[in-house]
């Protein structure tokens, strides 16, 4: 994974609450054995409408939103499925982080393996940001810190692995090859199960 | 004990959460690193495994345990017959490419593949128990949510994301913080014609979508003693609508009972000695959870979701609430439903009875209860797709397939089906479908589709009344044998008026 150190963008800002990983990705698109190029169906319903025309009126279609890299969501985002699928759209869609109230547990941890920064804060401040889109946004992995352009800043939960795994670009898989002696030990001496 | 002796630290009473955790631990978190988790039973399909064979083979490495990984076909497939030629109707070349895909990656590593052509093929969460290769004790993981059916077996089993799906195959391990555990007690008896969909519906209903957000949930108390198994799977199995880590129930003897005849649970001696294991994993008497939560059975009702996500449960005879934010607002409007408004009598366009919450025998049978000798409404499509070709047996054996087609609904062969869309059954734009599955998300069963969840006899009884109908509206019939082969009663059209 390449390392992530610090996001830089203004924000889309998409208050509906519980934005589940069927409008990040509608299933009838993990018909795929690839993990690449599914940035084109990233919230797919909501950027098309039914005879297939763009939708005006959703935030990621509105031109101020285009290259912004930054999601501020309602609570509870990324609800529902185990789906990998979800993180691998918006990172190919060009998001880097999402910010909300809330972020359900399996998305915000297969978001962390894939280079999109799942940042939790404290509903206040969130409302705040849902307020503000143009407000240049700065989130700083290294210091765990939200900075916005008065010079506040915010500090969000980031477990210290996560952390070193962002910074440097470790690949969990290796950590856990790494650790393959450990592995045997428990399987030889476990009781049985 | 006399002064001599060396006190033996008494451990502290430990949760059923906290005996798995400790017996799978292969090394424990520290603040600068997760635990390394050992898993036990993998299990596999379609849609989540491909990119993570992919990935071990990009990097030469090789499955560490393939015994302990078992894949199944079930979410791309069709459910229509093969064709009289034997080719599998499949809805485009993508669906077949995953299934071909599993096939090959399961054939070249060494995976038992339950394929289309097993007898013990089905959706996942439905095989593993059925099988028994779901026990007591055991971490279960698979690349899907619904993982959390599998802890009504007193299991720790969770959905992992397919990057997961890969550190398993290749070091039968996950990197894990140890979650929360919150214990929700259930007393009371379930009122007649409520059930356990409607129990877990009530329960979410009450939390929240994000109510078990960070934790493993232990379902508790006498109401949960009484469910039967597979009572127990559907509660477990929506577990995670509320957005916990984890569903659990204790193993006790209805689980040993369930799993003495299931063909791969352990026999004999073997058996003998799984139970005295089995035995010690219920949380011991004073051992702390993080957060407690009492539910009394006696206030479930027959339950129905008003908006578009399974929080939105309330009783069916109940009024769609006023929205509380803009979420709601568009939930309500994309339902087509009024605040202030009851949902009983609207019309309604599709039955779905199937998936990995309601799609075992139990469902079938409740559902055959009252469609026996009856007649669908005409407006709707009734589809009803057992959860695993033992189901499916099973259900033929008792000529359940024969009721549903007398009634005029559609028999299935085994799969998630319209419970995610991806296989070519789907609810079209606009309708509204009853479902007996776990999500009511936009466009979760189709684009455009208008879902509500419900149990299979809510499913049975408005497909019969073509509306949102109370199942306690229909007198049991509870068929017997002779009923079921009778012919067809014409004529009923089952409305409730
Ligand atoms: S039946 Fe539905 S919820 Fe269950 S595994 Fe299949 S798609 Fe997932």
């Amino acid at each position: 994974m390449k390392p992530i150190r610090r996001i830089v963008s203004a924000s889309v800002v998409w208050p509906r609450s519980n934005i589940d990983t069927d409008q990040i990705i509608p299933a009838r698109f993990l018909s795929t054995t690839e993990r690449n190029g599914l940035g084109r169906y990233a919230f797919h319903d909501w950027r098309y409408r039914d005879d297939g025309s763009v939708n005006p009126d959703f935030v990621f279609n509105q031109p101020q939103n285009v290259g912004r890299s930054i999601l501020v969501a309602g609570r509870n985002f990324g609800c529902g499925s185990s789906r990998e699928h979800a993180p691998w759209a918006l990172v190919d869609f060009g998001l880097r982080a999402v910010i909300s109230a809330e972020i359900a547990d399996i998305f915000r941890n297969n978001a962390l393996k894939n280079g999109l920064l799942p940042v939790v804060l404290p509903a206040a401040v969130v409302d705040e940001l849902l307020a503000h889109p143009d407000w240049s946004l700065e989130l700083d992995v290294a210091t765990r810190q939200l900075r916005l352009p008065d010079g506040r800043c915010y500090e969000f939960p980031l477990d210290e692995f996560q952390q070193v795994c962002l910074l440097d670009g470790v690949d969990e898989l290796g950590y856990l090859l790494a650790r393959t002696e450990a592995i045997q030990h428990f399987e030889e001496n476990r009781n049985a199960c | 004990m006399t002064d001599s002796m060396p006190a033996v630290a008494a451990q502290p009473p430990r949760t059923l959460f906290d005996k798995l955790w400790d017996a799978h631990l292969v090394v424990a978190e520290t603040t600068a690193a997760p635990a390394l988790l050992y898993v036990d039973l993998h299990l596999i399909h379609e849609v989540t495994s491909p990119q993570a064979f992919a990935e071990l083979a990009e990097r030469g490495l090789t499955l560490r345990c393939p015994e302990r990984t078992k894949g199944t076909l079930d979410h791309s497939t069709p459910t229509l017959p093969n064709a009289a030629d034997g080719s599998v109707p499949y809805p485009h070349a993508a669906a077949r490419a995953q299934v071909d895909r599993l096939r090959e990656n399961a054939a070249r590593c060494g995976v038992e593949l339950f394929d289309l052509d097993s007898p013990a093929r089905g959706i996942v969460h439905v095989i593993g128990p059925e099988l028994g290769l779901t026990q007591p004790g055991m971490t279960i993981v698979c690349g899907d949510s619904h993982t959390s059916t599998h802890g009504a077996f007193g299991a720790l089993a969770f959905g992992i994301g397919t990057s997961e799906v890969g550190h398993v195959l290749a070091t039968q391990c996950l990197l894990q913080r140890k979650a929360k555990t919150l214990a929700i007690t259930v007393a009371g008896e379930l009122a007649s014609g409520v059930s356990a969909k409607d129990l877990i519906l009530h329960i979410i209903g009450q939390i929240g979508v994000n109510g078990g957000t960070g934790y493993v949930i232990e379902f508790r108390g006498a109401t949960i003693r009484a469910l039967p198994m597979e009572g127990r799977m559907t509660v477990c199995n929506m577990a995670i609508e509320a957005g916990a880590r984890a569903g659990m129930i204790a193993p006790d003897q209805v689980t040993f009972d369930y799993l003495a005849g299931c063909p791969r649970a352990p026999k004999g001696a073997a058996f003998e000695a799984a139970l005295a294991r089995w035995k010690l994993l219920p949380s011991d008497p004073g051992a702390k959870f993080d957060r407690e939560l009492q539910i009394d059975a006696g206030q479930v009702r027959p339950a129905v979701t008003w908006g578009t996500h399974p929080g939105t449960a309330m009783v069916i005879d109940g009024l769609v609430p006023e929205p509380q934010d803009a979420a709601q607002q568009r939930g309500i409007d994309y339902m087509r439903f009024s605040a202030g408004a009851g949902v009983l009598g609207e019309p309604v366009d599709v039955v779905f009875v199937g998936s990995c919450t309601n799609g075992r025998i139990s469902d079938l049978r409740e559902v055959a209860r009252l469609l026996a000798g009856r007649k669908l409404h005409p407006r709707v499509r009734m589809l009803v797709v057992p959860g695993s070709a033992a189901v499916k047996r099973q259900a033929q054996a008792e000529g359940i397939d024969q009721i549903v087609r007398n009634a005029g609904g559609e028999w299935r062969e085994p799969g998630c089906s319209m419970c995610i869309a991806m296989n070519g059954d789907l609810v079209l734009p606009g309708q509204l479908a009853l479902s007996t599955s776990n999500r009511n998300f936009e466009g979760r069963q189709g684009p455009g589709a208008r879902t509500m969840l419900v149990s299979p006899a809510t499913a049975a009884a408005s497909a019969l009344a073509g509306c949102v109908a109370d199942p306690r509206a229909y007198p049991d019939t509870t068929p017997t044998a002779a009923a079921l082969a009778a012919e067809p009663v014409v004529g009923q059209t089952g409305a409730l008026a």
